[in-house]
């Protein structure tokens, strides 16, 4: 199975990287850009089969190592 | 007579202020140890561990990510939980909260620049172990280097910060009025733990040592640790 994990700076903590690219999109006449955020997106092959087992584990994984909870929040799609 | 202190400063790959930093203690009479990564003990009788500044693991992931599960950073969290004073410089203070020894986080600078130049701070609180040489308000200038220093971290945990006297230093003007450099929340250059023997700052006081290259300033706040 494959974990897709995106990880984003939470709502509410500015994210300097994403209103540099707004900016940069306004100035190149993209209008009607309300907001722009940046993040990253971790792709982890997994060897099990089992999709709760998956879920389980690449939680365990954001919560230890992938995202820093204090600032970001991180969504899971397993396929 | 003053006593010597007997320090261990940690080394991960990437790490590069780890000699400036053996160089300032060492300069001030105390005696240092490097202490690498892979080591799951810490030296005995040790008086201080200081986390130096430098890229761990290349910044990747985030600042101080992966440095914070390195085998001596079980030792150090054992060794701060247990009452030892831990310093974090720069990147150090990012393993630092990364390692959860310290709250908060540190986010890339607003502006995205790597910034690098003296800075004024002002010494919020001296009541602790590393500040206890300078005075409250008192305003100290030495370098700041990094792209990662934005200091985040929520309204209630900036209370407790606040009610607790854990901010130690701020960015300033000349005046010790906060100045915005990297975003941090009210300006925040520094902070401790709860218990106030753990600590972490951007700024690089181990670069603050001789005048003749700006800035002497550095040396007593690492002198704090003597008292």
């Amino acid at each position: 199975m494959t974990a897709v994990i995106n990880v984003f700076l939470k709502e509410g903590v500015l994210d300097p990287q994403g209103k540099a690219a707004h900016h940069a999109l306004d100035s190149l006449g993209f209008d009607g850009v309300a907001d722009v955020r940046i993040g990253k997106q971790i792709i982890i092959r997994l060897d099990t089969d089992d999709r709760v087992e998956a879920e389980a584990e690449v939680k365990e994984m954001c919560e230890t190592l992938l995202a820093n909870t204090v600032i970001e929040d991180y969504t899971i799609e397993i396929n | 007579m003053q006593k010597t202190l007997k320090i261990a400063v940690l080394r991960f790959p990437g790490t590069n202020c780890e000699f400036d930093t053996q160089y300032a203690f060492e300069k001030l009479g105390h005696t240092t140890e490097l202490v690498w990564h892979e080591n799951e003990t810490l030296p005995t009788d040790i008086d201080l561990v200081v986390v130096p500044g430098g890229f761990s693991y290349g910044d990747y992931l985030r600042s101080g990510s992966i440095a914070r599960f390195s085998p001596v950073m079980k030792a150090v969290s054992v060794y701060a939980n247990d009452g030892g004073k831990v310093l974090g410089i720069c990147n150090g203070f990012q393993i630092l909260t990364e390692a959860g020894l310290l709250p908060g986080a540190l986010k890339r600078n607003n502006n995205l620049h790597f910034i690098s130049k003296h800075q004024n701070l002002c010494v919020i609180n001296n009541d602790n172990a590393f500040l206890n040489k300078c005075e409250k308000g008192e305003v100290l200038n030495i370098p700041i280097a990094h792209a990662d220093g934005n200091y985040y971290i929520d309204d209630e945990g900036f209370q407790k910060l606040e009610d607790n006297g854990q901010i130690i230093l701020r960015y300033s003007d000349k005046n010790g009025e906060p100045v915005v450099v990297n975003g941090s929340v009210t300006s925040i250059a520094g902070v401790c733990n709860e218990a106030k023997n753990v600590f972490g700052l951007m700024p690089h006081p181990e670069r603050a040592l001789e005048a003749i290259l700006g800035s002497e300033d550095g040396i007593r706040m690492l002198k704090g640790f003597e008292a």
